[in-house]
Formats: C-alpha cells, sequence, structure tokens
C-alpha cells in the first residue's frame, strides 16, 4: 500500500539533519516551571527528567525518551526518511515544517522504531511535542500505521509514548483520517492478538486522544498529563461554567476510569518490563 | 421557500417575479404569456449557472440549511418497517444519534445516524445533533448486533462535532470515538457511510468507519469547522469564507484528497427541494454499494476495508527508491 502510495505522488526533499536543539531552556541552571526552584540541569536528567523537588515531569524529547526507556543502544529507528506533504497547498506549511526539522533534527512528530526493554524486544513510537506541537498529519499516521504493520510482522509488542494537540490543521481532513488509519491497523493487529501498550503524556488531546492513545490493551498515563477531547476554553464556552483546576488531568481520568494507571517516569521503564514479560509467553489457561 | 442562502438570492428573486406575474394574469385578461415564458427560460439558465457554480462557502451553508432533510427523514424515505432502538447499556440513551434496524429492499439492515433537530425545541432534545459517549456506545452495541446477525450497517452522518462539555469528557468521549473506529474496522458485515449534512471532525468519524463512504453534494467533512480554522489560523472567525476554501472542505474537495468513494449529486438546488427524489438517489448508491459488497468473503472484506484506510495520506520520502 505504502508502495502504491509513493507512486501516485513522488516527490522529493532533502532535509539537512541538524544538531538538537534543547528544549529545557539552554544552560547549566534550570528553572522549575512548577515549584519556581532552580535546579541543574545534569540533576534534573539524572532524576529521569523530573524536578527533584516537586517530581514535575519536564517535557522530554523523543531521543531522550528512547535513551530512558530502551536499552543503550538496542534502538533501529524505522520510516526516519518519510515527510510531509502540502496536500491542501496550505500557505507557509512547508516553511513550518523545515523550520521545525531545523530546529528539533527530526523529520516529523514522531520517532519509531524497535529496541529492547530489559532485554525485551519491542517495537515503538515516541511522539515528540517540540514539532507542530506533536500535532497527526499524514506522516505521524503513517509512521504508526507501517510500525504497527512491522510488530506484527515481527511478533513484537508495541507501545506508543504520546504527546500531541491532535490531528494537524493545515493537513485538513487528511490528518483526520490518520484518526481511523491507525485504529484500523490497531484493529487488525490487535485480532491477531498483538499487544498494544499505550502512554500518555503531557498533553494528548483532541484527535490523537480519540483515537490510538485510548486504543491501548493498557492505558497508562504521566502524572498531570494533560488528557482530553475537547479543549478547556471550548468546553468553558459551552457550557459557560468553570471547570476545575484538575479537569483534564491524568489523575482525572484515571478517577473516571479512563486509566489502567498513572505511572511517574522513575516507575516507567520497571513497569514496562514486568507487563512485557507477563506477555512474554501466551496466557496458557 | 422560508430560509433564502444568499447566493441564491438572484434565483429566488427572479421566481418570485415569474409567480407574481402569473398571479396579475390571472386576475386580468392582459396576456402575458409570452413574457413569462421568457423569464421561464432565463430562470432554467440562472438556476443551472448559480447551482452549478458554488462555492465551497455555498455549500457550507447549503449543508447547514434550516430545512435540509435529517437522518430520521431519509429514513423514512429509504427503508421499510424502522424500528428505533434505545440506549447504550451503560449510562443512558442519547438523541443526538439514533439507530434501529429495518428492512432496505427486501433484506433486514442496521442504520444508525446523528440526528439534529429543525427548531429549537428538537434541536433541545437532540443536543443539536452532537453526541455524548453513550451516543457513540449505543452506535457500536447496534453495530455490534448487526454483526451477530449478519446484517450490513448503514450510517448517515451529520454532526458539527461531538459534544464539548464536562460530562462528556468524564465519561470518556474519546475512547468512545476511538473505540468505535477500531470495532467498526472488524465488523465482518458491509458498513457503507454517506455525509449527509455537516461531518464535523472525530464527532463525524466515530459513526464513519466503512467500506464505502459517500457524501451528498452539498455536505462537508472537515477536522474543524470553517469558523474554527479561521479563529486559531487567522485570529479571527470572520474569515470562515476563506478559510471554508483552504481547507478543502466540500464532497468534490474529498473526492479529489481521494478520502471518499463517490459524491452523491444532488437535487437542484438542494436535497430540501425534494427529498423523495434525494432520498431515491441515496437508495440507488446504496443498493448497487451493497451488491458489490456482499460478493466479498468476510476476508476479503475486512482486507479491502484495511487497505482502504492505509492508502489515506500525502507522504514523501527523501530517499530516492
Ligand atoms: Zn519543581
Amino acid at each position: 500500500m505504502i508502495k502504491n502510495m509513493f507512486n501516485r505522488k513522488r516527490k522529493y526533499a532533502t532535509i539537512t539533519n541538524q544538531t538538537e536543539l534543547d528544549d529545557i531552556p539552554q544552560g547549566v541552571m534550570v528553572k522549575c516551571p512548577s515549584c519556581r526552584k532552580i535546579y541543574y540541569r545534569k540533576e534534573i536528567e539524572k532524576n529521569f527528567f523530573t524536578c527533584p523537588g516537586c517530581s514535575y515531569h519536564h517535557q522530554m524529547k523523543a531521543s531522550e525518551r528512547i535513551e530512558l526507556v530502551l536499552d543503550h543502544g538496542t534502538f533501529i529507528e524505522w520510516d526516519h526518511e518519510l515527510v510531509s506533504e502540502n496536500p491542501l497547498d496550505f500557505p507557509e506549511y512547508l516553511e513550518k515544517l523545515k523550520k521545525d526539522q531545523e530546529k528539533t533534527g527530526i523529520n516529523e512528530a514522531i520517532v519509531t522504531g524497535k529496541g529492547e526493554i530489559n532485554g525485551q524486544p519491542t517495537a515503538v513510537a515516541i511522539m515528540d511535542a517540540r514539532f507542530r506541537m506533536g500535532s497527526m498529519g499524514s506522516v505521524v499516521g503513517e509512521k504508526i500505521a507501517l510500525a504497527i504493520e512491522r510488530a506484527e510482522k515481527e511478533n513484537l509488542p508495541f507501545i506508543i509514548f504520546t504527546a500531541s494537540g491532535g490531528a494537524r490543521m493545515q493537513e485538513g481532513v487528511l490528518s483526520l483520517m490518520q484518526m481511523t488509519k491507525t485504529s484500523v491497523a490497531l484493529e487488525r493487529f490487535s485480532r491477531n492478538g498483538g499487544l498494544f501498550i499505550s502512554y500518555m503524556t503531557n498533553p494528548t488531546t483532541g484527535g490523537v486522544s480519540a483515537s490510538f492513545a485510548s486504543l491501548g490493551d493498557y492505558n497508562f498515563a504521566e502524572p498531570a498529563a494533560l488528557i482530553g477531547f475537547a479543549g478547556r476554553r471550548i468546553i468553558e464556552q459551552t457550557i459557560r461554567e468553570k471547570l476545575p483546576d484538575d479537569f483534564q488531568t491524568a489523575e482525572f481520568l484515571f478517577d473516571h476510569g479512563q486509566l489502567d494507571r498513572v505511572i511517574p517516569r522513575p516507575e516507567m521503564k520497571s513497569t514496562l518490563t514486568t507487563l512485557l514479560k507477563l506477555h512474554r509467553d501466551r496466557g496458557d489457561k | 421557500m422560508k430560509h433564502v442562502l444568499p447566493f441564491e438570492k438572484p434565483v429566488v428573486e427572479l421566481r418570485d417575479k415569474i409567480a407574481e406575474l402569473k398571479n396579475f394574469t390571472s386576475d386580468s385578461d392582459v396576456d402575458l404569456s409570452e413574457e413569462i415564458a421568457t423569464l421561464e427560460r432565463r430562470l432554467a439558465r440562472l438556476e443551472k449557472e448559480v447551482y452549478g457554480n458554488m462555492q465551497p462557502w455555498d455549500r457550507v451553508q447549503m449543508a447547514r440549511h434550516p430545512e435540509r432533510p435529517t437522518t430520521l427523514d431519509y429514513i423514512e424515505y429509504i427503508f421499510q418497517d424502522f424500528l428505533e432502538m434505545h440506549g447504550d447499556r451503560y449510562y443512558g440513551d442519547d438523541e443526538a444519534i439514533v439507530g434501529g434496524i429495518a428492512e432496505f429492499n427486501g433484506r433486514p439492515v442496521t442504520v444508525i445516524g446523528h440526528q439534529r433537530g429543525k427548531d429549537t425545541k428538537e434541536n433541545i432534545k437532540r443536543n443539536f445533533g452532537m453526541p455524548h459517549p453513550e451516543g457513540y456506545r449505543k452506535a457500536l452495541r447496534l453495530m455490534h448486533q448487526a454483526d451477530k446477525f449478519n446484517r450490513p450497517v448503514i450510517t448517515f452522518i451529520d454532526t458539527k462535532g461531538a459534544y464539548p462539555g464536562k460530562a462528556a469528557e468524564e465519561r470518556g468521549q474519546s475512547e468512545a470515538i476511538a473505540k468505535n473506529l477500531r470495532e467498526m474496522a472488524g465488523l465482518t458485515v458491509p458498513v457503507i457511510c454517506i455525509v449527509i449534512g455537516e461531518g464535523g471532525s472525530g464527532g463525524a468519524l466515530g459513526i464513519s468507519v466503512g467500506d464505502r463512504i459517500y457524501m451528498l453534494e452539498n455536505s462537508t467533512y472537515s477536522v474543524i469547522s470553517p469558523e474554527g480554522a479561521a479563529a486559531l489560523l487567522w485570529k479571527d472567525s470572520n474569515l470562515a469564507q476563506k478559510a471554508a476554501e483552504t481547507m478543502k472542505i466540500t464532497a468534490p474537495d474529498l473526492l479529489e484528497l481521494e478520502v471518499i468513494d463517490d459524491v452523491i449529486e444532488e437535487v437542484q438546488g438542494g436535497a430540501h427541494r425534494d427529498i423523495v427524489m434525494q432520498a431515491n438517489k441515496i437508495k440507488h448508491v446504496i443498493d448497487s454499494a451493497l451488491e458489490d459488497l456482499r460478493q466479498l468473503s468476510d476476508e476479503q472484506l475486512l482486507d479491502e476495508r484495511w487497505k482502504k484506510y492505509q492508502r489515506i495520506g500525502a507522504v514523501s520520502s527523501t530517499i530516492e527508491s
């Protein structure tokens, strides 16, 4: 299918891979946006990118997440070469993509591939909110669908770390259709017994929340992550009522039965290790 | 004609004038039949011109026309013996989505659709056609039932979107929609989806995963409303008209983007002008789609559906292959 698609619209772009820029403010010291105390950057990194004082979960790049969750040196990236087109001829879209590619050093808002978690092989997809707010366009959908297909072929579990503001406006209805594309791919994966784990990080909203992010055999989230379908402001305007502060947080979802667990980052790898181990052999009744 | 859209004003004015003349001649002995005939020819030309050159914004307005037929209107003319079923079995019955079983050309089918109202009272009852999670869960329950009893599913899409409310979030709006997307992909019966009005984002998607997706000529399908897009992109919701063009949300646009299978032609002047004729056009399309899909085995059906969706998108590679 993918080949057909390329035949249909074959265009090539050249992307220069720039060195990644840091998102936690440059420099040795970092001010925590939550408790406002100042810490050494290294201290935060060593503390699983969480605040040593208040355990605020800092935003992570995809590459940092890979380092944190996968065994060092085991990651093999898939489909790095896929880039967006401009299907609606949307003004300045390609320029914006290029800027984000230069800023982040990645081609799109998601990195996919396979690696090992304490020796257990798994397919992974990690969204990166620095790229177009992690929004889902054709490439994000395509990379997820391809990763699911590969996971199925190689008999691997599939873990996704979401971080996305939802569908990407600039690709219009094609973005919307990526919700379906990814969900249809997951249906087949699930029907064939594949294990899918959704790990929601801040933020996971709109079309991503209303598709693959909510479809895990296990749905997890990081503490305080914003997760929801409609935007807070739109809801407040619609119901003419102020919403509670914790509305649409991971804890709010947990309280309403939408999540299996809220897992702080320091426990992420060990929890996933146990879960994968329990699925290594198909249950034998 | 109760409700006139701005772009069709010249047509309506001319039509009114002809009616006026006819009225006049019937009360007097002046013979204006030649003049009237000329005007009627002109009207026919004008109608063709105006309705044949509808701009995206004109179609948006037509899709929102207060008299535009709703799901229940079409059900009456397309199916026989419709029996509505209610409730999601978990929380309640969402009247923004209707569903049930009926007969189509002598065979049982399951029919589901968004339901908006045509006046304020009905709109309040229907929550303006904007579903809560229980609406999607009711729809899914009926679809699983269709799967069990081996009857095709036909859905009508007509919503501004899933309801953005506090309770909807608490009860898992995201999960309800997401689950429908996945489960619809796995139904081993033919699924035909028809956008009859507005196809608003995830709320529309939640009942529109199928083997054939059709749109009425003057319906729209979008990731965000033109007003929302304008506010987001240019910080000005008055630019909705421009956004309607930029975002490519009309039926012809979606056919070109290869998202839908076909456009269902509308009665000249819009579906509301002749619902019987419009229903017949839809019926014909459903009939021939079902004929095709009946030939497929369960496995072929699922495989074709999977392929259909894996194809959608615009992606390039930086590597020459
Ligand atoms: Zn802190």
